[in-house]
C-alpha cells in the first residue's frame, strides 16, 4: 500500500519539470512535451485520489477523459506547429511575433 | 520495504530521471525517445494506484498515438528543422537560472503543502471504501461511463471529432501554393 502523499509528491516533481520545459525551451515541440508532462502530473493526481472513490469512480473516469483530451490537443498542436514552421521557417516561439502575415 | 514498494519507487525514480533528461537534452530525437520511457513508467505508477484500465489507456494513447504523432511531425517537417537539432553549444544563460528558480519555488510550495495535509484524516477519505486489489475497475468504468458520466463522455466524443477535423484541415496541403 503506497501512501497517497507519495503519489502527490511525485506528481508535483513531474509538474515542475514540465513547467521548466515550458519556461525555458526554445523549440515548440519541446514546449509541447513540457505541457504533456504537466497534464500527466494532473492525471496522476486524479488517479491517486480516485483510489478512494470506488462508488462514483470520478477520479479514474476523469483521468481517462483528461488523457483523451490531451491526445486530441497534441494532434491539433502538432498540426499548428507544422503550419507555423511552413510560414515562419522557425518553431522558436520567441521569434514568432506576428499573428498576421 | 517490501517488493511492492521497491517496484513503485524504482518506477518513480525512472520517471523523474527520464523526465529530467527529456528536459535537459539538447537533441530533440533523443528527448522524444526518453519521453517514451517516462510515459511508460508513469503507466506503471497508475497500476500501483489500482487503475489498470487507465494504465493500459496511457500506453495505447500516449505511447502508441502521441509519440508516433510527434515523431511523424518531426520527420515530416523540413530538413532545416532536423539540422537545427544538432546540439547547439550554448552557455548557461541567465533565463535558465530564473526558470530553475521559479520551478524550485513552485515545487517547494507544492511539497510543503503536501506534507502539511494529513490525507488519511480527511473526512471523505476516511468514510470512503477504497478500491481493493480484487475489484474489477474496468467493469466499473464501463458501467459508469454509460450511466453517471454519459454527458462528459458524449461531449468528449464530439470534441474528438472536432479535433480530428481541425487537425486534418490545418495539416492539409495548400493547392494554390
Amino acid at each position: 500500500m503506497i501512501p497517497l502523499s507519495h503519489f502527490l509528491i511525485i506528481s508535483a516533481c513531474l509538474f515542475c519539470i514540465g513547467l521548466y520545459a515550458v519556461l525555458i525551451k526554445k523549440n515548440a515541440i519541446q514546449i509541447l512535451i513540457g505541457i504533456e508532462f504537466m497534464i500527466n502530473a494532473a492525471v496522476l493526481n486524479f488517479v491517486a485520489f480516485g483510489k478512494f472513490d470506488k462508488l462514483n469512480g470520478g477520479g479514474q473516469l476523469f483521468a481517462l477523459f483528461a488523457i483523451v483530451l490531451a491526445a486530441a490537443g497534441v494532434a491539433v498542436a502538432l498540426a499548428i506547429i507544422l503550419n507555423v514552421y511552413k510560414h515562419f521557417k522557425t518553431i522558436d516561439p520567441s521569434k514568432i511575433n506576428k499573428l498576421k502575415n | 520495504m517490501n517488493t511492492e514498494q521497491l517496484i513503485f519507487y524504482f518506477f518513480a525514480a525512472l520517471l523523474l530521471t527520464s523526465a529530467l533528461m527529456v528536459v535537459a537534452m539538447q537533441n530533440l530525437v533523443r528527448s522524444i525517445f526518453l519521453f517514451f520511457v517516462a510515459l511508460f513508467s508513469l503507466a506503471a505508477l497508475y497500476v500501483f494506484a489500482l487503475a489498470d484500465f487507465i494504465a493500459i489507456t496511457q500506453v495505447v494513447i500516449y505511447v502508441g498515438g502521441v509519440l508516433v504523432l510527434m515523431l511523424f511531425a518531426f520527420m515530416l517537417s523540413n530538413k532545416e528543422l532536423l539540422n537545427s537539432l544538432h546540439p547547439i553549444k550554448t552557455s548557461f544563460k541567465f533565463y535558465q537560472l530564473t526558470g530553475i528558480f521559479i520551478c524550485l519555488t513552485f515545487l517547494f510550495i507544492l511539497v510543503s503543502l503536501n506534507l502539511q495535509i494529513d490525507f488519511s484524516g480527511l473526512n471523505w477519505i476516511k468514510s470512503s471504501a477504497p478500491i481493493l486489489e480484487r475489484d474489477n475497475t474496468t467493469h466499473t468504468i464501463g458501467i459508469l461511463s454509460m450511466t453517471r458520466y454519459l454527458l462528459p463522455f458524449e461531449v468528449l466524443s464530439v470534441f474528438i471529432m472536432m479535433a480530428l477535423i481541425g487537425a486534418a484541415h490545418l495539416a492539409r496541403k495548400d493547392k494554390k501554393a
